[in-house]
């Protein structure tokens, strides 16, 4: 029974993980940016929530109301003001100026909300359970999952059946041509970073209330994002999903054999994907 | 050509100096009179350990105030400088800006605190230069130990003040005995230096805790920023651990409470390290955060009082709400207490233009501090020296989680605030 448990918690944990992945593998699918700041993208998210439940009163679910479309402006804004800009035939660019994003996004949330660790207070969402059988599913981690799907899919459908989704794929698949076609890559590309961030701001605030940040943990999160990116194959969306879904479950399982086994199986699992398909599990374009 | 070169030089340094003379004279005539004695300081002001020096510019503005007065030593009065640095809370940064204060800055004193991330490698930069270092807020076996100091030689330098392991697991017994709870105690330890020297079985918890008839379940070391932790849980639950206990960053004691919660497991006694020192992070727990308990080294209840300004812990402690608006935090008096050694130093040394001199001072020191006496001479180690340590529980009372001392075995002069209240 534990190792159900064990296999339980760890998919529902690849939820958040995939979370974490989307928005990362959506821009690169798109525009082939590696975000380095992606994970502290996710910290500024939970920040971003903080302030707005704190000043309205309001719980971090219904502030997504307003975080999503917030995040999603910083991404469009973000996109054409400054990663535009440097975006070329050349990768290193963009990765360097994102690094520096990085730094400077811990830095600034430094200075105005302190190292404290902060917490999304979503009161007993956060300690519920359902009992199924002798197990206990927690509320929040079932949650988490189901957004997760959702918003898998919602960008699954956005990239295969909207006018937008075909503007974007045809914009990563050949920028020329498209603007050829009367597309402008630039709003094209912030769009996408529009989108990344609005799943960002879903995932800041689950990990905000899931567990207590504070402005120097994003990089640690932005690993898992990547391996589960690569696991699931680059520019899959569902393969996200499925790649968040490997890596939580194998973190579940090593811990379940000893703890101090959990990251690294995690990795392990990553590291052996890449050996046997380096393309990941379901890739929709070549690295 | 050697020669010619050379007194070039000297004829330019010269001329330098007689040209700059007047302009450095104009500006230090005032306090021409006293020499000026440098202090070099090294804290994590960023970074994930910046709680730690949260309250230092309200200290330092503090001590500064004092220090403005100078210090007399043989009747001779000396200036202060502090210089501080920022160690980012990475070792590395923090053995670089500890080596610019001590080669570029050429200070004559250097104080380091908060954890051995800071306090390790500022403590070995000062070795290798043989400047005399103070430092605290860190247990004192990774101090020693983490250092490679051999028992009975100890250190020529650097000296610590702070408490250890053993004051900690007998302020945590101290804490469980009276409490009448089931004695199956689950260990949550992760797989950073303290971690495994709280999961060691010879210096940590798991001897003490079986020669005091506690049953410890330890599922083994997990890895810091851990997103899961269901299978200590369901560990836990299958022993009927009653109390936990461990060494946690914030983020991972969340992570585990909030899911100990799904998972139904409520022990009677959490009392963890590190993770529950600060307000905020009680504050950012809830409700959740009442009742929970955790190590004390300093509070406003110590019945200490500081000898460079007279204050008491709870004045000290007052004012910095005051100031700031924040509630008091434990490295407050820890931070005072740094400089209070330092001034009764800088008075003591028979002369201050000898770092040995210095040295021998910071030996023989004995004097009582905001945290309690401080005497190198009756440390349990070469160049370190113990402080009291309590146990205390975070109690709600009017709307506000405050931290109440509720055992005090292994220091009673410190006085009891309250009684442990079981959880659940």
């Amino acid at each position: 029974m534990d190792w159900v448990n064990a296999i339980i918690q760890g998919t529902l944990l690849g939820g958040l993980y995939a979370l974490f992945a989307a928005g990362l593998s959506l821009i690169f699918g798109v525009m082939r940016l590696v975000n380095i700041a992606h994970g502290d993208l996710i910290v500024f998210s939970a920040y971003v929530c903080l302030t707005i439940t704190t000043s309205l009163g309001i719980h971090p679910l219904v502030a997504l109301v307003l975080v999503v479309p917030i995040m999603a402006a910083i991404g469009y804004g973000l996109q054409r003001g400054l990663l535009n800009k440097t975006l070329g035939t050349d990768i290193l660019p963009p990765l360097l100026i994102t690094f520096g994003l990085s730094v400077i996004i811990q830095n600034t949330l430094l200075q105005v909300y302190t190292a404290d660790p902060q917490k999304l207070s979503a009161g007993d969402l956060e300690i519920a359970s359902i009992k199924v059988g002798s197990l206990a599913v927690g509320m929040l981690p079932l949650l988490t999952f189901a957004i997760a799907v959702a918003v898998i899919a919602s960008l699954q459908y956005m990239f295969y059946k909207t006018a937008l989704g075909r503007a974007l794929r045809a914009v990563s698949d050949n920028q020329e041509i498209a603007q050829l076609m009367g597309l402008d890559k630039r709003h094209i590309f912030g769009i996408a970073m529009a989108l990344a961030l609005a799943v960002t701001a879903v995932a800041g605030v689950l990990l905000g209330i899931r567990t207590s940040f504070d402005p120097s943990v994003g990089g640690g999160r932005l690993i898992f994002g990547f391996e589960a990116v690569i696991i699931g194959g680059l520019g899959n969306i569902w393969g996200t999903l499925a790649g968040g879904v490997i890596l939580g479950v194998a973190q579940t399982i090593g811990a379940k054999i000893d703890p101090g086994w959990q990251i690294l199986a995690g990795h392990i699992a990553f590291l052996v994907v890449l050996a046997v398909r380096p393309n990941g599990l379901f890739p929709r374009m070549s690295a | 050509m050697c020669n010619t070169n050379r007194s070039r030089r000297k004829f330019i340094k010269g001329a330098a100096a007689t040209l700059a003379a007047p302009a450095i004279l104009n500006i230090t005539r005032a306090y021409a009179a006293n020499p000026t004695i440098k202090i070099g300081h090294v804290s994590p002001k960023t970074g994930q350990l910046a709680g730690f020096a949260e309250a230092d510019d309200f200290v330092l503005e503090g001590i500064q105030q004092i220090f403005s007065a100078g210090i007399q030593n043989n009747g001779k009065i000396w200036d202060i400088e502090i210089i501080s640095k920022d160690s980012q809370s990475n070792p590395n940064r923090a053995a670089e800006v500890a080596s610019d204060l001590l080669l570029g800055d050429e200070v004559d004193i250097i104080v380091a605190a908060s954890t051995p991330d800071t306090v390790n490698p500022v403590a070995d930069q000062a070795e290798i230069n043989d400047v005399p270092c103070i430092t605290t807020d860190c247990p004192w076996q990774p101090f020693f130990f983490g250092r490679g100091g051999v028992p009975g030689k100890g250190f020529n330098s650097t000296y610590h003040f702070f408490w250890g392991l053993e004051d900690i697991i007998a302020s945590f017994l101290d804490m469980w005995d009276g409490s009448g709870v089931l004695k199956s105690v689950g260990g949550l330890f992760p797989n950073d230096a303290d971690g495994n020297a709280w999961g060691d079985k010879e210096v940590g918890l798991p001897t003490p805790l079986a020669e005091a008839g506690y049953y410890l379940t330890d599922p083994g070391r997990y890895q810091p920023l851990s997103d899961d932790f269901s299978n200590q849980i369901a560990a836990f639950k299958e022993n009927r651990v009653e109390i936990v206990t461990g060494n946690m960053i914030p983020p991972d004691f969340a992570t585990f409470w909030a899911q100990a919660a799904q998972q139904n497991f409520n022990p009677k006694i959490v009392t963890i390290g590190k993770a529950l020192l600060f307000p905020s992070v009680i504050e950012s727990l809830g409700e959740r955060g009442n009742g929970l308990t955790s190590e004390v080294w300093w509070s406003p209840n110590h019945p200490f009082s500081s000898s460079i300004t007279g204050q008491s812990s709870k004045e000290l402690a007052d004012g910095y709400t005051s100031a700031t608006g924040r509630p008091w935090t434990q490295p407050i008096g820890f931070k005072h207490a740094l400089f209070e050694v330092v001034a009764d130093v800088v008075a003591r040394a028979e002369d201050l233009e000898d770092p040995e001199s210095i040295i021998a001072a910071i030996a023989s020191t004995d004097t009582d501090t905001i945290v309690g006496p401080i005497n190198w001479a009756r440390g349990p180690i070469n160049n370190v020296t113990k402080t009291p340590l309590v146990g205390g529980q975070w109690q709600k009372a009017n709307d506000r989680m405050e931290l109440e001392i509720v055992a005090n075995g292994p220091a009673p002069e410190i006085a009891t605030t309250s009684e442990l209240k079981l959880l659940g």
